[in-house]
């Protein structure tokens, strides 16, 4: 499809604001309607959307695959994590109040941290899955 | 009438839901199948945020000056929901492909006879 | 008043595109269809308060799983052929008695459902307004939804981010390597 002037032209426009949009909802996941999963799949989406325009093998050069398998792991690893190191401190599992100064404080860390371990792991699997289909057409080289 | 008047949401929302249930267990495609399944998982979350909603109420996000909120509940129930829905349905296409290689077919008839042939 | 009209054309909309789809049997046609469900089922979300799960559902429905089907249908059919489904080879009369039978049963049972937007129905009575009272004092987060979804509820979403993960390692599994040549066209290595 690099053939194409305006998809060219248009992508390589949109899928920076698209990043940065994913961005924004992760992060305001808090103040406004959002989260780590609606984030991560409009991330995956740019990336699908370049994976389309410009070919999987330009795509799978940002991003390698054993990259994204690390990435998948490490998201569930942070958010288990999070739960391990509340109970180190002293309360119970998925308890976020002991990770701060006061309660409010420690709810606060502890919900953006797993909201961005949940926005890790699904960008992650979402491309595994695209990549998964993507590639399983070509023949073995 | 004011049964009418309470209930219509409900009643076209079972209309989708039994869409997507007769297209799960009547048509052959398996894509098309994998289709209707979705039709009648979003029915069904419709029908749950349905129940939750409250007439001139705003979203659940907590403002100065807003006394009147929708129920929050349902909607972290219908998150989850959609998340093991897009699951399924990418383990169910996954599965459609290698029925492909495997048949040659993804008609359902066409894989009844090739396996009852053998 | 608004509202319910919005209500109704989103939903007569909708069933309109529940029937095309089982009418319609150009597979390219159907996914198209089924992407517009999923985009105007987030609009509709959103009119009924829900703005979450209307960005959850247009995020996945209308993006990730219509791009999951259109890569099916260019895995299974080779370039050669149309993407027609076959016509079906008995009158459906079964599953249509079964649909129409629990439909009925449904919407006999909805009878007893406290009317839409009723604001004292028990749904919304015991458990939602402490959520919608405390959540800001105790963890202080305006948005009541990832409130609860991340700190209240946190074992499900660890749940649900364990499914998500093994969705992908099972697709990964079953598709993921090159497919093996065929040692001849799709049919021909079946026969006795």
């Amino acid at each position: 499809m690099k053939h194409n002037l305006i998809l060219r032209v248009v992508s390589k426009f949109l899928i920076p604001l698209i990043f940065l949009f994913a961005l924004y909802v992760q992060f305001h996941g808090d103040f406004g309607p959002g989260g780590g999963f609606q984030a991560g799949v409009i991330f995956s989406a740019g990336i699908i959307l370049y994976a389309i325009v410009f070919g999987t093998e330009t795509a799978k050069q940002i991003i390698p695959p054993f990259v994204l398998r690390i990435l998948a792991s490490l998201g569930v690893l942070l958010y288990a994590g999070t739960g391990v190191a509340s109970l180190l401190l002293g309360g119970e599992y998925l308890n976020y109040s002991v990770l701060g100064a006061n309660q409010v404080a420690g709810q606060h860390l502890g919900i953006l941290v797993i909201e961005l371990g949940v926005g890790i792991t699904v960008m992650s699997v979402m491309l595994i899955i695209f990549f998964a289909f993507a590639e399983r057409g070509r023949p073995e080289s | 009438m004011e049964l009418i008047i309470g209930h219509y949401n409900y009643w076209l929302v079972i209309i989708i839901m039994m869409a997507g249930f007769y297209t799960v267990i009547s048509q052959g495609n398996l894509i098309k199948k994998i289709a209707g399944l979705n039709i009648f998982q979003v029915s069904v979350f419709m029908l749950y945020i349905s129940i939750g909603n409250v007439k001139d109420g705003a979203a659940p996000i907590i403002e100065q000056g807003i006394e009147l909120y929708s129920n929050p509940l349902p909607h972290v129930l219908i998150l989850t929901a959609i998340v093991v829905g897009v699951a399924t349905t990418a383990l169910g296409l996954a599965l459609v492909v290698r029925i492909k290689e495997a048949y040659g077919s993804i008609e359902e008839d066409d894989i009844h006879n090739q396996d009852h042939s053998l | 008043m608004i509202d319910s009209l919005l209500d109704i054309t989103l939903l007569t909309l909708l069933v309109i595109q529940a029937f095309a789809i089982i009418y319609l049997r150009n597979l390219f046609v159907v996914i198209m269809m089924f992407g517009a469900f999923s985009l105007i089922s987030a609009g509709l979300f959103v009119v009924m308060d829900a703005v979450d799960v209307a960005f959850t559902e247009a995020a996945v429905g209308a993006g990730i799983s219509t791009v999951l089907m259109l890569a099916t249908v260019a895995l299974t059919y080779s370039r050669s052929e149309d993407m027609q489904e076959k016509l079906p080879a008995h009158k459906p009369w079964l599953p249509l008695a079964v649909v129409i039978i629990t439909g009925g049963m449904l919407i006999y049972g909805t009878a007893d459902i406290p009317a839409f937007g009723d604001p004292n129905a028990p749904a919304q009575q015991h458990v939602a307004p402490y959520y919608l009272e405390k959540s800001l004092p105790e963890t202080g987060v305006p948005n009541v939804v990832t409130a609860v979804l991340a700190s209240y509820r946190g074992f499900d979403t660890l749940g649900e981010v364990t499914v998500i993960f093994t969705a992908g390692i099972a697709v990964m599994l079953l598709i993921g390597g090159r497919r093996r040549q065929n040692k001849s066209q799709s049919g021909d290595d079946d026969e006795a």
